[in-house]
């Protein structure tokens, strides 16, 4: 496999992004300007069509594992960190979702951030995501892992803050990075721990059953327990699991094609693609699974229930995006071969929908003026065509609603973590249930919400009405932004379908990057058949049931949803203020810590009042009994003294010699 | 014999003594200041570029002559792999500090550039010499024009600033002094020769078991506080805010590196068993720098502070690399003193810059920067993403072999060290959030209003070659370190070697005390 030229240059994806970042960077304000898109979108585009015959080449492969050195960066002694890539099942479906979902997205982009301020510098930094995240998927070596998760970080944090003049945006942006870093910090011992056991931090080596699984199982049991809970703490911060997923709702304060890409499609997919990756470590470790499978379970849930009574627009589907995530780490909790591919599945389905759901909150948002209220809108299936159908498409997807491509991927998911033996995996099957019962009710309360019914606003009416007619802007809704909605719209359909029903579900093709043997998947395979369809049918049955309580409240003008409210205050209370944990957080983490800085603050004054007064006291305490004559201050008798004090010891040093 | 060295170390004290003898104008001093520190950057680059990696364990480019007592003190330079990042660190931040100082000094110009190239030649001086007489003069000739550059040209609190840091400084590199002069006696008591070979000294020189913690202390006392190590920081934050920035500039960038230079040219080769025995003392000295620095650079108002404190931050990841004694935490250190150099050097430059303009350095007072001086805005973000270790820029490279070397040597001084990155990040970004982002507000110009505006040529020549440096040593981090791994590997095989002698000794005296078989039956 490694001699297609498909592989072998599987670097140019990353590097022909790199090189439009650069390009727009330089030459996008002064000579590109509305043409800025462009590199960045032929880079994308690129990579698209690069990465999927990649995919062709792996799914053909007799030996689906390649690795693709490139450059050597950095050696000390025998630590040695190179840019070396590993094209596998597992990298190269990453690798064409995160191209080919882009591509579309950088589509959409173009007609999105016209006529905004810093268009050239939107698609940089874009193009510099595309980068980073193409190589994340494609390294392989923890080091290099790390610095290209801190570099989607970097483009995270930037186009977060993209509107730096508004407060909340810097804020929002400064968030992300620095919950962020809380979970690299664990992520980075992690990395440290790994190479202090094992000498090496290729995935080469430490991957490998015969080397470093069994340097770390040789090291302790709680070696590996470690290890693994410690680059779980990376995926909790990347992948905005429980605690540390504050920062994702906040982060809708970007651009929306970037909450469509960075965060929802692809970024924070990260961590569940990390665990994934080393799901042969976490399989072995004890007691890690439980606690991943607890963390996604409860990040499912808490963020589901939150869900069901925001207002906002796109936070709405940030916490929709934090719950899917919490499926996919359930899914990896089992921590088996098939719960990875399980998890994978979903993050590959969710990115179409996902993407889809957040590209038509922009068609929305562009229509109604930047409107983020969904009680303010209403009825805008009538002015947006192709944005209602999509958003339509997308939004049953995510659902579960029958054969679309959220229904097999979550179906997968439940169907593993059901046929785990255990309570913990039972009740974790149950939990995943009823949260996608709250799924399909508040994606159905949203799309009622804004695309049924009557505007409940007067001056969002108009505003929508004068966009449509308004000419100057061009169409509502013009090819450029209708076609990716188009293609999206058509993979959250099929996607599911066809992968689980042409190709029989990921785990014959995913199992190559695992190297479990034929027989092992057959029977994984078997198993996951085998149990599915009862838990179709329950599944269906629950977003069906969703959907429909939705339509019932907010289909029609309905007094419910107040009385719900009046009826469970104490509830509603919980999910209108987001279990209070941003609060918990200021509480708990943020105010003690600048109490402890300012007590360091004014501990230093003291020290450097107290201490240093004291010292500075006796010389010149000395230099006013020696020489009080002397009127032009101390500065000249330092100097002397100094270099009194050098000609004392030479002379010591050179009678010395003559001596000797 | 090389000229290129001794040209560019004593090049700009000629140029200083020009500059001050001659009757120059504001703009001509200023100049030649200009001219003669580009001289020398460009002569270290050339030493930089032509340095041999294969021999970077002996010194290179070497120019000696005897200097005074019979076969005794030397006047020699040279470049080793230790020093030779620091050279092009020294002069390139020269020229920053001449850059910023373009329009700031107005007074006294020819003073201030004459002692600002004399400053240059001391720097770069410490660095390349080769004899110890030669290194402590011009280690503490370095105080002498800073001192006044601070007294004369800096804040209202100015005399008093420069008073405290001569004292603090020159009181510790008395008993530095002492404990290299006990060096040379303890050299010629092994050998029955004086040599003032700094090399020759260091690696030939075997002390007392019973000594060695004592040198070790005096060593540390003058080295410790000029990084500074906590506690002994006290004299860097009223330094920082009471120097011109051509001042801050520098005394951060480059003069604190004398500290950690003599750490690593001394403290761990000539005694590296003390060290090792001292490193959990130091470990936590400087993860409590590294932690307390990063808290205190949290609370404070002025940005100047905050840079000053977050230096004790940055140089506390230095020394517990230095002192993990193990290959990457070394090269770590090393390369973290040039980062920390380059990245601090140009916090306060920019922070110069600001003052200029609206003549204040309260982070309140700003805000929404971003939107009228851009240019600005953009190098300061790549300066605090270096500085906060962000990969592709070269703090992350430093700050990731430090955290691996130190792993290694204690993971719970590594763990506390790598939260200090996550305190970093925050006091960071808050200041970009806070200064450069949010709704524009400019601060109340003082009677320089009309000099508010985007950054003039001076300015950019002076941040820009600064972020070529850190990309450079980001992304090709390889050729830096390979210049450097020969020397660290000597101080590491000889760190190794001694305690394996230390243990091999003990082996030795067990045997010793059990009676041997001939002794019996004797």
């Amino acid at each position: 496999m490694s001699d297609s030229i498909f592989v072998q240059y599987i670097w140019l994806v990353p590097a022909v992004s790199l090189l439009a970042a650069v390009i727009t960077a330089i030459a996008g304000n002064r000579w590109l300007k509305q043409q800025a898109w462009l590199p960045c979108m032929l880079a994308a585009a690129f990579g698209a069509v690069w990465s999927a015959l990649a995919l062709v080449v792996v799914a053909q492969a007799d030996e689906p594992v390649a690795f693709v050195p490139v450059l050597e960066w950095l050696t000390v002694s025998d630590l040695r960190v190179a840019y070396e890539l590993l094209v596998d099942p597992l990298s190269a479906l990453m690798l064409f979702m995160v191209t080919f979902v882009g591509s579309l997205i950088v589509a959409f982009a173009s007609w999105y951030m016209a006529h905004e301020e810093g268009y050239a510098r939107f698609f940089s930094e874009v193009a510099l995501f595309l980068f980073s995240m193409t190589s994340l998927v494609l390294v392989a070596n923890l080091l290099m892992l790390y610095v290209f998760w801190e570099l989607v970080g970097l483009c995270s944090y930037l186009l977060i803050g993209f509107y730096y003049t508004r407060p909340c945006a810097a804020a929002a942006a400064k968030k992300a990075f620095v919950v962020n870093r809380i979970g690299d910090f664990g992520f980075a011992l992690g990395i440290f721990l790994i190479w202090v056991t094992c000498g090496t931090l290729s995935y080469r080596q430490v991957l490998a059953v015969d080397q470093g699984l069994q340097q770390l199982t040789a090291a302790g049991p709680a070696v590996l327990t470690t290890v693994c809970l410690l680059l779980f703490c990376g995926a909790v911060g990347k992948s905005a699991q429980f605690p540390l997923h504050v920062w994702l709702p906040d982060a809708m304060e970007g651009p929306t094609p970037v909450s469509a890409l960075i965060h929802a499609a692809t970024m924070v997919t990260a961590g569940v693609y990390m665990v994934a990756r080393f799901t042969p470590l976490f399989a072995q470790a004890a007691g890690v699974g439980t606690v991943v499978l607890v963390i996604g379970c409860v990040t499912a849930f808490i963020a589901a229930f939150t869900a069901l009574t925001q207002t906002d627009f796109k936070r709405i589907l940030a916490y929709s995006t934090i719950s899917q995530l919490g499926y996919m780490f359930m899914a990896l909790g089992i921590g088996t071969v098939a719960g990875a591919v399980a998890a994978i599945f979903h993050v590959f389905t969710h990115a179409f929908f996902k993407a889809l759901l957040f590209l038509g909150s922009g068609s929305v948002m562009h229509a109604t003026g930047g409107e983020l209220n969904v009680w303010r809108m209403g009825g805008l299936r009538k002015y947006l065509p192709v944005t209602h159908w999509t958003f339509l498409c997308a939004a049953l997807a995510l659902a579960g609603f029958p054969l679309l491509s959220g229904f097999w991927s979550k179906d997968a998911i439940l169907a593993t973590v059901w046929q785990a033996s255990g309570a913990a995996t039972q009740l974790a099957g149950a939990v995943g249930l009823i949260t996608a019962a709250l799924t399909a009710f508040y994606i159905g309360r949203a799309y009622f919400l804004v695309f049924w019914g009557e505007p409940r606003d007067r001056a969002i009416e108009e505003q929508v009405e004068h966009y449509v007619r308004d000419e100057a802007h061009g169409p509502p809704e013009p090819l450029i932004m209708k076609a990716p909605l188009i293609v999206l719209a058509v993979g959250s359909v099929l996607v599911g379908a066809v992968i689980a029903l042409a190709f029989g579900g990921l785990v014959p093709f995913l199992a190559g990057a695992y190297g479990v043997e034929p027989l092992a998947h057959a029977t994984a395979e078997h198993d996951a058949h085998g149990h599915a369809w009862g838990m179709m049918l329950l599944s269906a049955v629950v977003a069906l049931a969703g959907l429909g309580l939705a339509y019932v409240f907010y289909g029609q003008p309905s007094p419910w949803p107040d009385r719900l409210a009046e009826q469970l205050a104490p509830l509603y209370r919980i999910s209108v203020n987001k279990f209070w944990l941003d609060e918990l957080g200021l509480i708990l983490v943020v105010r003690p810590m600048l109490a402890i800085a300012a007590a360091c603050r004014v501990l230093d004054n003291v020290l450097v009042d107290g201490l240093v007064h004291a010292v500075a006291a006796v010389p010149a305490w000395f230099a006013r009994l020696a020489l009080r004559p002397m009127h032009n201050g101390l500065v000249p008798f330092y100097a002397l003294a100094m270099l009194l004090g050098l000609a004392v010891i030479l002379t010591l040093v050179l009678f010395q010699i003559q001596g000797g | 014999m090389h000229w290129l060295l001794l040209i560019a170390v004593v090049q700009p004290a000629l140029a200083a003594i020009a500059v001050g003898l001659l009757p120059l104008s504001r703009g001509q001093s200023r100049a030649v200041a200009l001219g003669s520190s580009l001289v020398s950057l460009v002569l270290t680059v050339i030493l930089c570029l032509k340095f041999d990696p294969q021999a970077a364990a002996r010194a290179q480019f070497v120019w000696a002559v005897d200097w005074f007592g019979e076969g005794g003190v030397r006047f020699a330079l040279g470049v080793d792999g230790l020093s030779l990042w620091l050279l092009p660190l020294s002069t390139l931040l020269t020229v920053v500090a001449v850059l910023s100082s373009w329009e700031s000094i107005r007074d006294g110009a020819r003073g201030f550039y004459a002692l600002l190239l004399l400053l240059e030649t001391g720097m770069l001086g410490v660095f390349a010499a080769l004899d110890i007489v030669l290194f402590y003069v011009f280690f503490e000739f370095t105080l002498i024009p800073l001192f006044f550059i601070i007294g004369i040209w800096g804040g209202p609190e100015r005399r008093f600033a420069a008073v405290k840091f001569l004292i603090y400084t020159f009181a510790g590199s008395v008993l530095t002094a002492a404990g290299l002069l006990y060096v040379l006696v303890a050299h010629y008591n092994e050998h029955g020769t004086w040599t003032f070979d700094i090399a020759t000294l260091v690696y030939q020189t075997t002390i007392p078991t019973e000594a060695q913690m004592l040198l070790f202390l005096a060593l540390f006392a003058g080295f410790a506080i000029k990084v500074p190590v906590f506690p002994f920081h006290t004299w860097l934050p009223l330094a920082h805010v009471e120097a011109p920035t051509a001042g801050s500039v520098l005394l951060a960038g480059v003069l604190l590196k004398l500290g950690t230079y003599g750490f690593v040219r001394f403290s761990l080769p000539l005694v590296p068993g003390a060290c090792h025995e001292a490193f959990p003392w130091v470990a936590t000295l400087a993860v409590i720098g590294v932690l307390y620095g990063a808290l205190t650079a949290m609370a404070q108002e002025d940005i100047k502070r905050l840079v000053a404190y977050s230096s004790i931050s940055h140089m506390g990841f230095c020394v517990l690399g230095l002192f993990s004694l193990n290959h990457q935490g070394i090269a770590g250190g090393v390369l973290q003193m040039v980062n920390h150099g380059l990245a601090t050097g140009a916090l306060f430059a920019i922070v110069g810059m600001l003052y200029d303009r609206y003549h204040t350095r309260m982070i309140a007072d700003y805000s929404g920067m971003a939107r009228i001086m851009p240019r600005l805005a953009v190098l300061t973000m790549v300066v605090v993403l270096a500085s906060i270790g962000l990969p592709g820029l070269n703090g992350f490279v430093g700050e990731v072999l430090i955290l691996l070397g130190a792993f290694k040597a204690s993971w719970v001084a590594a763990m506390l060290a790598t939260a200090g990155i996550v305190l970093g990040a925050y006091y960071m970004l808050t200041l970009m959030q806070r200064a450069f982002f949010g709704e524009v507000r400019e601060p109340l110009a003082g009677e320089h209003a009309e000099s508010a505006g985007d950054l003039r040529w001076h300015e950019l020549a002076a941040l820009i070659p600064i972020v070529a440096a850190c990309f450079w040593i980001g992304l090709w981090p390889r050729f830096f370190v390979e210049r450097m791994a020969p020397a660290i590997d000597v101080i590491v095989n000889r760190s190794t070697q001694v305690s394996r002698n230390e243990s091999t000794s003990k082996v030795i005296r067990l045997v010793r005390r059990a009676p041997s078989p001939e002794a019996r039956g004797s």
